[in-house]
């Protein structure tokens, strides 16, 4: 019986303590810069497209929202020819993130994506893309993979040596 | 001061009570929010007043099935009781001096016969739809009510002794000197929590315990009916705390300000520990309810009548 009372008398003193809620459009909450939000594909520091177009992000995607064809350019440099995602089904899992070789895509802290038409959800690589490195500043695949591309033979890439030529070993 | 003309206070009551009952929904959200430390709703509007008229626009467009297996002229009856019954006992409910419906000589009486018929209500709610939850919430609701409603009469009789009064303006004239809170301490106590049970309220709510029977009673309902039965309780809310105002503060009496306004503090007050214990207490099981309700209040309010009346005996 005093119990109750006791109770009673508890649940009336939180009429003085600080309310919790966060009044959110006002209010942003904090979100660390590692919270899976939004994806996005990034550039590396001198601006070209991160991405090889490689489709381990379209493999480890558990829901299959990413569709996206290789292609390559006159340089021999692989990229998508287009890239899409399907907001609507992405479960912003983040393991695309975690299958991406050059950390081209990337899941941002920003979750305010909401739209009055499901086919908006459907996001295009120019929706997708930005113009700065995103997580990862001054990194650079192409200047620290051991690929040939135009402008950049073997072996010229960052923390390399020069291919061996095998012949040069012959007794 | 003046009587105002009959049809002036029948309208007032009427029109009072329904908004206040309508105003209750948004009250109770927001106090239960302010003791669970959260907001509750307050975007509609200013301090989100607007909420009452955007809950009860969605209510009225929703789609009014009755189910086809349910007992249809029963069914639709149901809900109408509820409402009818409390708003005939604020008919006798003495707002100020001169502002009442029908200044009855058994008011009291009155006021204890109507809501013992809103348990029909429910019953029948219970019944006509046809459903084994809502039946077994309208089963526990007619038991429930059928316990409570013996010593819920019993508790006031001690009022009324003091008094010698079944009118209900005659009790309150009768706490000049002293609010019958204090002589009747115990009575006061047992109709409080004959009210939690005869309102349904939060530890009281076993014929809709929504953890057990869906939503009881009125799980077929929708729409507006399901929203006649919600308005029928915020008024029984309202109805009961004006009843404890009226039997055990002293209704209108106060110092300074005008008798309504002192009525009108008192009720909220009650309304507000109403929805406060909503906040604070769980439901007991219901055999816990039963024996509690017959094992102990009743012969409490058996002692207390028995007490009070020596004392009349006594001392005068």
């Amino acid at each position: 019986m005093l119990s109750i009372l006791r109770t009673i008398w508890y649940v009336f003193l939180h009429s003085f303590q600080k309310r919790i809620t966060v009044q959110y459009p006002e209010q942003k909450p904090y979100l660390p810069p590692r919270n899976r939000g939004r994806i996005i594909l990034s550039r590396d520091p001198d601006g070209g497209e991160r991405c090889v177009a490689c489709n381990l992000c379209a493999v480890a995607c558990p829901v299959s929202c990413i569709a996206l064809q290789a292609t390559e350019d006159s340089t021999g440099r692989r990229y998508p020819e287009f890239f899409r995602i399907n907001f609507s089904r992405c479960i912003f899992c983040g393991y695309c993130e975690e299958a991406c070789p050059t950390y081209a895509i990337q899941l941002t802290p920003d979750f305010e994506m909401g739209e009055f038409h499901r086919k908006n959800l459907v996001y295009e690589k120019p929706d997708l893309l930005i113009d700065g490195p995103g997580k990862y500043p001054g990194y650079n695949f192409w200047r620290v993979a051991g690929a040939k591309i135009g402008g950049k033979d073997k072996g010229e890439a960052a923390h390399e040596t020069p291919p061996v030529d095998v012949r040069s070993l012959l007794p | 001061m003046t009587t105002p003309h009959p049809i002036l206070s029948i309208l007032g009551i009427v029109i009072v009570a329904m908004s206040i009952a309508a105003f209750l929904i948004w009250v109770e959200r927001r106090l239960l929010a302010l003791w669970q430390d959260r907001y509750g709703p307050n975007r509609v509007g200013p301090f989100g007043l607007l909420q009452v008229a955007a809950d009860s626009i969605k209510i009225f467009m929703k789609e009014d099935w009755i189910p086809p297996f349910a007992d249809k002229p029963v069914f639709v009856l149901a809900p109408a009781i509820v409402f009818v019954t409390v708003l005939m006992s604020f008919a006798v409910l003495p707002v100020a001096p001169g502002i009442i419906v029908s200044d009855l000589n058994v008011g009291l009486l009155f006021f204890l016969a109507m809501s013992s018929l809103g348990v029909y209500s429910v019953v029948l709610a219970g019944w006509s739809s046809n459903n084994k939850y809502a039946l077994v919430g309208g089963l526990r609701a007619a038991a429930q009510m059928l316990s409570y409603e013996v010593f819920m009469g019993l508790s006031l009789m001690g009022v009324v002794l003091l008094a010698g009064s079944f009118s209900l303006p005659a009790i309150v004239e009768a706490q000049k000197k002293i609010w019958f809170v204090i002589p009747q301490f115990p009575g006061f106590v047992l109709f409080l929590i004959a009210g939690f049970a005869e309102t349904r309220r939060i530890p009281f709510d076993l014929p809709e315990a929504e953890s057990e029977l869906v939503a009881g009673y009125h799980s077929e309902y929708s729409g507006m009916k399901f929203g006649m039965f919600f308005v029928g309780e915020y008024m029984g809310v309202t109805l009961i705390s004006s009843m404890i105002a009226v039997l055990f503060f002293g209704g209108w009496l106060g110092p300074v300000l005008p008798g309504v306004i002192w009525f009108f503090i008192k009720t909220f007050f009650f309304i507000s520990f109403f929805i406060l214990v909503r906040a604070a207490l769980p439901r007991p099981r219901f055999d816990q309810l039963m024996s509690w309700g017959w094992k102990v209040m009743l012969p409490l309010a058996l002692a207390n009548l028995l007490a009070t009346g020596a004392a009349v005996l006594i001392w005068r």
